[in-house]
């Protein structure tokens, strides 16, 4: 418990301390939707409707900030497979969650009101 | 079973048939000797029944739900409320097997708690996946979890029943379905142990506990162990919440049952792409919306429980 507690504040300020301060890599990724800011890094989308993430698995560069949007008339809510990561609030329709990606890896995720919604993101490395 | 009884039912079912090919609605079932046969409307089922322990069930009001599929559920909520209002015979309590609030607002559990409290009937809950939304997981706890263990799992007796609030919509493991857990597991069986078999057992939880359609996420993950405990009882109820929806099963001595929601309709299994709320005509609406009303009568294994919709 408490090791797995001390990752995860790891992994959180890692995946924080990145998303401040390691913005420099213009990294630019086909199908990259999202027009963030100049300052923010690429954003990918991730679209939850019908009960089902699309696409289920999401394959990104390290430093890429995912989105995932709510398009369904019912809450969802996204927690992270060994809590790699803190899980985003209920998302109400239209809501979103972001996260930025830092540390190469495969990380799985699900719906934790109806987790048999499950998905998956692929981080691969930013410089490589 | 005495022969009156037999007596009483025949003449219901000959009414159930006739008035079904108008009504088509508010059916009655009796659970005996675990082969259910329906009884009657709910107006004469009630005036039948009123020897025996009656309670209420609702469920799934998703107060704060705004959607098209009901822009109203605070309206549909106390319609439902009038109607328990104005049963002819005032139950002895009302459960409520979750989804009160749809994303665990104070405001939504306030709303729900003002409308629910003018039937001035004691009411047992369990939560829904949706009551347990808010950041800290702590507003159901602290409006409903008095005297009850983890997440709010408890038990208490009634007229000789004895009744299970269960909860399976916490700590939900990616891939699954509803989830009791080794703890609340654990007390189940201690809750049962020296309890005679011939004690009536009403069991409730949100999220069925039987797999209904797992695709959807419609059942629990670990309820078979719940059910080996509770095999032994001659006379077993699970009442469920969760897909808006009446269905019903009975395997061995236990009758499974599903309640409407007061807030929208689902579709049936696999009818739809996914579940979630489903839009219908304005004017059929709160015909699929409701609750249900469960007697026992006394001395006898035997369980009625009528599915009224808000109209129709």
């Amino acid at each position: 418990m408490s090791i797995s507690s001390t990752l995860r504040s790891a992994l959180v300020a890692a995946a924080l301390g990145a998303a401040t301060a390691t913005m420099l890599a213009a990294i630019v990724l086909p199908g990259s939707a999202q027009n963030a800011n100049p300052a923010s890094s690429p954003a990918s989308p991730v679209s939850i409707d019908n009960f089902t993430f699309t696409p289920q698995s999401l394959t990104v560069k390290a430093g890429t900030t995912v989105t995932w949007t709510n398009k369904d008339d019912i809450p969802h809510g996204i927690a992270w497979t060994n809590n790699s990561f803190t899980r985003s609030k209920a998302l109400d329709t239209d809501d979103g969650y972001s996260l930025t990606f830092t540390a190469p890896g495969t990380y799985q995720y699900f719906c934790y009101i109806h987790p048999h919604m499950t998905g998956t993101i692929v981080v691969e490395p930013g410089n490589g | 079973m005495s022969q009156s009884d037999r007596d009483d039912d025949g003449v219901s079912r000959r009414k159930v048939l006739e008035c079904m090919t108008w009504v088509g609605t508010g059916v009655l079932w009796t659970v005996s000797g675990g082969v259910p046969h329906s009884l009657g409307l709910m107006g004469e089922a009630v005036a039948q029944e009123a020897r025996g322990l009656t309670f209420l069930q609702i469920s799934d009001s998703h107060v704060g739900f705004d959607k098209p599929a009901n822009p109203n559920t605070l309206g549909t909520l106390e319609e439902a409320i009038a109607k328990v209002n104005a049963l002819p015979k005032k139950p002895a309590f009302m459960i409520h097997t979750g989804d009160i609030s749809h994303l665990s607002l104070e405001a939504q559990f306030d709303d729900a708690d003002r409308i629910i409290a003018q039937t001035r009937l004691d009411v047992h809950y369990v939560p829904g996946e949706h009551d347990f939304l808010d950041p800290e997981q702590k507003f159901y706890r602290e409006r409903y979890g008095a005297g009850t263990k983890g997440a709010g799992w408890y038990s208490f007796d009634a007229n000789g029943v004895h009744f299970i609030g269960l909860v399976n919509v916490v700590n939900l493991k990616a891939g699954g379905l509803g989830y009791l857990g080794a703890d609340q597991l654990e007390w189940l069986e201690d809750d049962l142990k020296g309890r005679s078999a011939s004690t009536p057992i009403v069991a409730f939880a949100h999220i069925p506990l039987w797999t209904i359609y797992p695709d959807w996420g419609w059942g629990t993950d670990d309820s078979a162990q719940a059910l080996s405990y509770l095999k032994r009882f001659g006379s077993v109820t699970v009442l469920n919440g969760h897909i808006h929806q009446v269905m019903q099963k009975v395997e061995g001595n236990v009758t499974f049952h599903t309640a409407r929601s007061t807030a929208f309709p689902q579709p049936a299994p696999g009818t739809a792409a996914s579940p979630g709320p489903m839009k219908v005509p304005d004017g059929e609406l709160r015909k699929m919306l409701g609750i249900a009303n469960v007697t026992f009568k006394q001395n006898e294994q035997r369980l009625a429980i009528v599915d009224a919709p808000l109209q129709g």
